[in-house]
């Protein structure tokens, strides 16, 4: 079986799953929005003020959301040791990865996009001239987070304190692409005009390199 | 309870759900040894497997008989020494094996948020067989489980779902089938119909690996015994030997050391 046809077949699975439990959607919406209200009132939300502090605030909401996210990918494989099974599957390791990598993206950026109507509202945001541009920045920065999260949740689903040790990891990783998709969104924001081009540069840099070191060490790392 | 499986005659050119190909495959271990760490779970392990024999594993928790079972199953890589599978007289490439091998643990290996048939289907589509649909309601047939195809799993008895584990199990018609105390947590109905089916499989010509505690009900198919101990062979009834006195050795032994076995 084809590396692609197995990741789709592991894709369709996690979707199917998820949104038949809605349980880390649901979540993950209400955490993201109760850090958006709770911020609002912090500062004025006047314009220029939420396009210098808003896209800080909404990627660390994301942030907080994803590792919320990210930490159950593989421990809801242990239950029944479901990952047993996959890997007893003639498919390439890396689909396994690859297959959960996608499906945390898309719930992820379905999050975001969801909470994006919500941020406009409350740091008085126009997003609808700059949409697409928006959604660049959002769908790099977020192959990031899923392409790393998936990554150390793999190595932490295996360790004695996995709920601690994936936001160990994680968060100093995620750094570079945190600073960047901020920079990126702040730019989007402040002059729509000017492409962030550097930054999304380096957010495509950052999403190539990583996903081809999980392609490399994804056979070592569903391993026990 | 449903009744066992359909059986399949020895040999036969059986190779749909619930049956062997036609001939099981036969391993050989030379001198595995595998770390965890510090520990050794094996250490030296050389045993050759013949095509369509039924191996009971037994031994104290701890013993090796999973990891010898998770090796022969290509979850695991050796630390030392080496594995290999032969059909017939032939060779078959490690990268080939899975597709070939059917494992039944004690916990299920199925996903609780998923319908019976869902579970098949996605086992069938990730073993890349064809019309994954049908495959998964062949497989269902034999177990008994026709009538529960679209409920959860999650909302199964253990019994249901152990017979829902040997269907995705066999779902690729392996020629090896290890089963790694399947039995646990089954009532005596339950072990003795997992007895039964484990026989009609050993029937049909699948080579068969079972890790089992104690006596019981799952062992009537046994033909070779062995029993492990610190990670290593320490009785080995032998091909064509007699594997009830190894059996009833460790039963006796184990159960009067106190452990589980």
């Amino acid at each position: 079986m084809t590396l692609a046809r197995a990741t789709g077949v592991i894709l369709a699975k996690e979707l199917r799953t998820e949104f038949r439990s809605r349980e880390l959607l649901g979540t993950t919406i209400v955490f993201v929005l109760i850090v958006i209200v709770l911020f609002s009132f912090t500062f004025n939300p006047t314009s220029t003020e939420s396009r210098r502090f808003g896209p800080g605030l909404l990627w660390l909401a994301f942030l907080f959301a994803g590792s919320l996210m990210l930490q159950s990918s593989f421990l809801r494989e242990q239950t029944n040791d479901t990952l047993a099974a996959l890997r007893l599957a003639p498919i390439d390791p890396f689909s396994i990865l690859a297959g959960k990598m996608a499906a945390n993206f898309l719930f992820l950026l379905l999050v975001e996009v969801i909470m994006l109507p919500a941020f406009a509202v409350f740091y008085n945001v126009a997003i609808i001239p700059v949409l697409p541009q928006l959604l660049l920045v959002l769908s790099l920065g977020t192959i990031g987070i899923a392409a790393t999260g998936t990554v150390f949740s793999a190595v932490a689903a295996q360790a004695r304190l996995r709920e601690l040790l994936l936001p160990l990891l994680l968060l100093p990783v995620l750094g570079p692409v945190l600073i960047s998709s901020t920079e990126a969104t702040i730019g989007v924001l402040s002059d729509p005009s000017e492409f962030p081009r550097v930054w999304l540069t380096f957010l495509t840099c950052f999403d190539v390199v990583f996903l081809t070191a999980a392609w490399m060490v994804g056979e070592y790392l569903l391993e026990e | 309870m449903s009744t066992p499986l359909a059986s399949s005659p020895k040999g036969g050119s059986g190779n749909g759900p619930g049956e062997c190909p036609a001939s099981g495959l036969r391993i050989q271990f030379s001198e595995v040894e595998k770390r965890y760490g510090m520990r050794l779970a094996l250490r030296g392990v050389s045993l050759e497997i013949a095509a369509g024999e039924c191996v009971a594993l037994v031994g104290h928790n701890g013993s090796g008989k999973t990891t010898l079972l998770k090796i022969a199953a290509q979850l695991t890589q050796p630390s030392r020494g080496k594995i290999a599978f032969f059909s017939k007289e032939n060779g078959v490439p490690l990268d080939e094996v899975k597709s070939r091998v059917g494992m039944v643990g004690h916990h299920t290996l199925l996903y609780e948020e998923m319908t019976a048939e869902e579970n098949l289907i996605f086992f069938a589509k990730l073993f890349g067989l064809a019309d994954p649909a049908e495959k998964a309601r062949q497989a269902l047939q034999p177990v008994g489980l026709t009538g529960r195809a679209t409920d959860l799993v999650r909302t199964f008895s253990r019994g249901m779902r152990q017979r829902l584990s040997i269907a995705r199990a066999l779902i690729a018609s392996p020629g090896l089938l290890l089963f790694d105390e399947a039995g646990t947590g089954l009532d005596p109905e339950g072990q003795q119909w997992l007895g039964a089916t484990i026989q009609q499989l050993h029937d049909s010509g699948c080579t068969i690996m079972m890790s089992t505690h104690g006596r019981n009900e799952t062992q009537s198919a046994v033909t070779r015994a062995i029993r492990l101990d610190g990670g290593k062979i320490t009785h080995d009834s032998g091909a064509g030997g007699n594997p009830s006195e190894v059996l009833v050795m460790s039963a006796v032994r184990d159960s009067g050391e106190g452990g589980e076995s």
